[in-house]
């Protein structure tokens, strides 16, 4: 039988039996989707942050509008770790559609709160859990008469009960709300109360706080909350890109969301007050990737963010893109397929599409942030390798990364950086040149020179995606298309000497190693701590571009036997080590997690234990 | 070899336009199309009227996508660049060079099947957009490049060249384009170049998207008894509704009326175009009755040719966008980053 906490009656709070968990536990919160739930679970993360305690939030959030489950994960961490844990410690069950499976979810010694406004004791009783009714709506009700003000206001009445139940500092939340409707003064004070309510029942009828509590760090000071869409806009107003074409997806459309807020409060014309930027909300992705090929062949920086079913449309003038040598850079937030597949949920399983796009002898350049910064500086590098290398640049972010809230260190900016625009032909250097051709390899490192519509006569040649010779003009002699088609190989080869090294923690004389990908990344990191704990220690290395440079083969060499730990069912970052290194099939064993939540820590420890037991008794 | 460079030959007795270059300078390659293709005509008649028009050749941008027709950008105006798309999808690539730099003069060449088939999303979006460029479709209502196969302009009952009766309706781009609310839209044929030149002048300056349909018959597949856009049938059936003459900006409007009253049109650039009537009760600036008359001529199985319907007050695609007036792509990077100063400060709503 669940045990009820303090009746005020009765005396003393079950639970003892719990060690205190000072900063170190979950709380998901359960709710159904349209009732305003994201700005209270938003407000009750970020007041943990601004106590300085490492914390990071997943929202589970349905395809859907209103009406449907969603849920709300929030990671307290005081080591910092930013992956989910496989554990929840407490409850906020809102949604009586789900009570079964919030329960079951629940980590021993938990607590449950929930709407006590409808008792439903027996239903949610587990003998393990404590169960905290608080009567959310009958307080609200009592207190709010306008019927939306009771709906939103149930749910910051919760944060206000979780403030007293786990020591959330009240001042805090109150600075934040203060921020967030400054211009707002009803706001403040319909939310201030609601947080009182809450907070006031909860400390009157239990003992507070509980044992899972908060305590003021000061370990987030250098750090921010932000997403990945967020930040990869940013990255391409810091890139400097002027052109955005899209077709709004989930999870991708924030992006483009982001861009356009920033671009009209940075980009305008301080004298005309005209846009800086152009952002065209195509007809297709198809006409979206088109655009930022246009666009990028007449010389802007211009890129597109989509999704799995974007990228699968985009690939024929990928193909086009790569073979005719026009940068372009596209933003894959990868979410769940095949098809349209879970679209609210994550996965990283665009890595093989994205790698060999479009039909013919392709390979495109990819890039792999892990999390919300490197969305911001890899958007930066993608625009740089996508000019240099003349070639579309594909960034796989995933839903996780892009629409999560994570905890990063603050982005810096050298104001000395300059965009590398790669190899373009200025209108003088056209002037004193004899003859140009487009695609001759002048500096041996397989790139050639291009030159700009409209920049000066001799600068002109055709650009097509049929068969072309070095010097632009259609062909169908074999020796003319294998220059061209060789040089790009050997540009795509050079490309492993410009793009980003992959992230290394290795110690000498270990021969098992871990090798991951993106999203990944926090999850391998709390697992290998976990796993070293035990004894069992790890080199860890985390791929962060395609093509795989040196660092990868030197790795691959280095290590008996390897865990490649991805989100997707095929193994496919496997797949690719194995066809583009020298990796050995028998030296690589598969950690694959592809459900469609974020992979947490506790899965890769259990997979790599169960793997190791295996060979050990083998 | 599927390249020929044409030999340079250039006579010194050649007229010369404001730029002091002959008809010479604007052509291409050798074409490799059939000996008698329509688009070649269309091809002579271009160069012609870019000439004429002394415009810069490098200043051009010549664009398509698949198709007997889109090869022909490389058989004119060597000095342009060019860019060969994907099949049906040139207007994005329009699209985006245009939104990278305005300031250049956006020629696109498709076929029916590029524009009306696997193109026609592209082709209706980049419309709706009001794209400023000349959009001109060599419609021959058949598929060349892979030897006959009915297009979506193809007319109900036009037999192919073995014989196959087509029973689908055709999708007529002029309709199409007056629906969709291009500023500009007229219909021209490869075999009366008179007609062709100062359409395509008035296309090229026209601020916006101008639509340019050309019907050009193709020699080998659908010039045929049975076609209905074989020469035969469109020189017996071609029912001009307007001609069109074009006036330069520096020269006097010279209204040389035979017959019909005529009706100057100023374009945003100040030159101007004369629309003559050779219907009375045609009105060019009238898209309602534009349609009315198409239609009306079509089932009476009528070509009606020349500029149907211009409205010059149309915002195109950068008014539309509100973007600066010089070309995003030269904007310098000094304007475009906002620094470590703003970083700083963006990064407070993120604590």
């Amino acid at each position: 039988m669940a045990k009820v906490a303090r009746d005020p009656s009765h005396g003393s709070l079950v639970g003892e039996r719990m060690n205190t968990r000072v900063n170190d536990f979950v709380i998901k919160i359960a709710n159904v989707n349209g009732t305003g739930s994201a700005s209270a679970n938003g407000l009750l993360m970020k007041a943990i942050f601004r106590m300085g305690i490492p914390v990071v939030g997943k929202n589970f959030f349905p395809s859907n509008i209103q009406g449907l489950p969603t849920w709300y994960e929030i990671r307290v961490s005081r080591d910092g770790y930013l992956a989910r844990s496989g554990e929840v410690d407490i409850m906020v069950a809102m949604n009586a559609q789900t009570y079964a499976r919030d329960l079951a979810e629940m980590s021993a010694g938990g607590y449950l709160l929930y709407d006590s406004t409808w008792p439903r004791e027996a239903q949610l009783a587990r003998s393990d859990i404590t169960l905290i009714g608080i009567p959310l709506a009958k307080l609200v009700n009592e207190a709010f008469t306008n019927i939306r003000a009771r709906i939103l206001m149930k749910n910051i009445c919760y944060v206000g009960a979780l403030a007293a139940l786990l020591a959330l500092e009240l001042g805090v939340l109150e600075a934040l709300l203060k921020e967030t409707f400054s211009d707002k003064p009803k706001l403040i004070a319909d939310n201030l109360r609601a947080i009182e309510l809450g907070y006031r029942y909860a400390s009157q009828h239990f003992d507070c706080p509980l044992p899972f509590r908060l305590e003021r760090m000061n370990a987030t000071a250098d750090c921010i909350m932000a997403d990945g869409n967020t930040l990869a806009a940013l990255g391409c107003v810091y890139a400097g890109a002027t052109i955005g074409a899209w077709y709004p997806i989930t999870p991708s459309t924030s992006l483009m969301d982001a861009f356009k807020d920033f671009c009209e409060r940075y980009r305008r014309d301080p004298v005309s007050g005209k846009q800086h930027y152009c952002i065209v909300q195509a007809e297709d992705e198809l006409a979206a990737i088109g655009m930022v090929l246009g666009a990028g062949w007449n010389g802007a920086r211009a890129f597109t963010p989509t999704s799995g079913p974007g990228l699968s449309l985009m690939n024929e003038f990928l193909g086009f893109g790569y073979y005719a040598e026009i940068p372009a850079v596209i933003f894959d937030v990868q979410r769940v397929g095949p098809s349209t597949g879970m679209p609210t949920r994550t996965q990283q399983a665009d890595l093989l599409l994205a790698a060999y796009a479009s039909h013919g002898d392709t390979r495109h350049v990819l890039l792999f942030p892990a999390n919300p910064a490197e969305c911001f500086s890899m958007a930066v590098t993608a625009f740089d390798l996508a000019e240099r290398l003349q070639t579309p640049v594909i960034v796989l972010s995933d839903l996780d990364i892009g629409m999560n809230d994570w905890m990063v260190q603050k982005l810096n900016w050298d104001d000395r950086q300059t965009p590398d625009r790669g190899k373009v032909y200025t209108s003088d250097e056209l002037r004193d040149m004899q003859l140009f051709h487009r695609y001759t390899d002048r500096d041996g490192d397989g790139i050639a020179y291009r030159t700009l519509p409209g920049t000066y006569p001799t600068g002109a040649y055709f650009t097509r995606g049929s068969g072309h010779s070095a010097r632009a003009t259609y062909t169908e002699d074999a020796t003319e298309y294998q220059e061209v088609l060789d040089r790009l190989r050997r540009k795509h080869d050079y490309a492993k000497k410009l793009v980003p090294e992959p992230t290394v923690r290795r110690k000498d004389g270990l021969t098992t190693g871990v090798i991951s990908i993106g999203s990944c990344d926090a999850a391998v990191l709390e697992a290998l701590d976990r796993l070293a704990c035990e004894g069992i220690e790890l080199n860890y290395l985390r791929v962060r571009s395609f093509p795989f440079s040196s660092e990868v083969d030197q790795f691959l060499e280095q290590h008996r036997q390897i865990f490649v730990v991805e989100q997707n069912r095929d193994a496919q970052l496997k797949s690719l080590l194995l066809l583009e290194t020298s990796a050995d099939r028998d030296q690589l064993t598969s950690i694959l997690h592809y459900g469609g939540m974020p992979i947490d820590s506790s899965f890769i420890v259990r997979g790599i234990r169960v793997a190791l037991a295996k060979g050990e008794a083998a | 070899m599927t390249f020929m460079q044409k030999p340079k030959v250039s006579h010194s007795k050649l007229p010369r336009n404001e730029l002091g270059l002959s008809i010479r300078d604007y052509e291409g390659s050798m074409s490799t199309l059939c000996a008698g293709c329509g688009h070649d005509s269309v091809t002579a008649a271009l160069i012609q009227a870019i000439w004429e028009l002394s415009i810069e050749p490098h200043l051009i941008v010549k664009m398509s996508g698949i198709g007997c027709s889109s090869k022909t950008p490389a058989y004119f105006v060597e000095g342009a660049h060019g860019i060969n798309a994907v099949h049906g999808r040139m207007p994005s690539i329009a699209t985006g060079a245009n939104a990278a730099n305005r300031n250049l003069y956006y020629i696109g060449i498709s076929g029916d099947g590029d524009s009306l088939s696997i193109g026609l999303g592209q082709f209706a979006h980049a419309l709706r957009r009001n794209v400023n460029m000349l959009y001109l479709i060599e419609n021959n209502g058949v598929y060349g490049l892979t030897k006959g196969q009915f297009s979506a302009s193809a007319d109900v009952g036009s037999k192919a060249k073995k014989g196959a009766v087509n029973n689908q309706p055709p999708i007529d781009p002029i309709l199409l384009a007056l629906t969709l609310g291009a500023g500009f839209v007229g219909r021209g044929f490869s075999g009366d170049k008179d007609q062709l030149v100062p359409l395509i002048k008035a296309g090229i300056l026209h601020n916006g998207f101008a639509l340019l349909d050309v019907l050009s018959p193709c020699v080998t597949f659908n010039d045929h008894e049975d076609s209905t856009k074989s020469y035969a049938h469109t020189r017996r059936f071609d029912r001009p509704a307007v001609r069109t003459d074009f006036v330069p900006r520096k020269t006097p409007i010279q209204t040389v009326c035979e017959g019909g009253e005529a009706i100057p049109v100023e374009l945003h650039d100040g030159s101007t175009i004369v629309l003559r009537k050779v219907s009375k009760d045609y009105n060019p600036v009238n898209r309602d009755e534009a349609y009315r008359y198409v239609q009306e001529h079509q089932k009476g199985g009528e070509i009606v040719t020349g500029l149907l319907y211009i409205n010059e007050d149309q915002q195109e695609f950068h008014a539309l966008n509100d973007t600066v007036s010089g070309a995003l792509r030269d904007l310098p990077y000094a304007e475009l980053c906002p620094g470590s100063a703003i970083l700083e400060e963006i990064q407070h709503l993120y604590r």
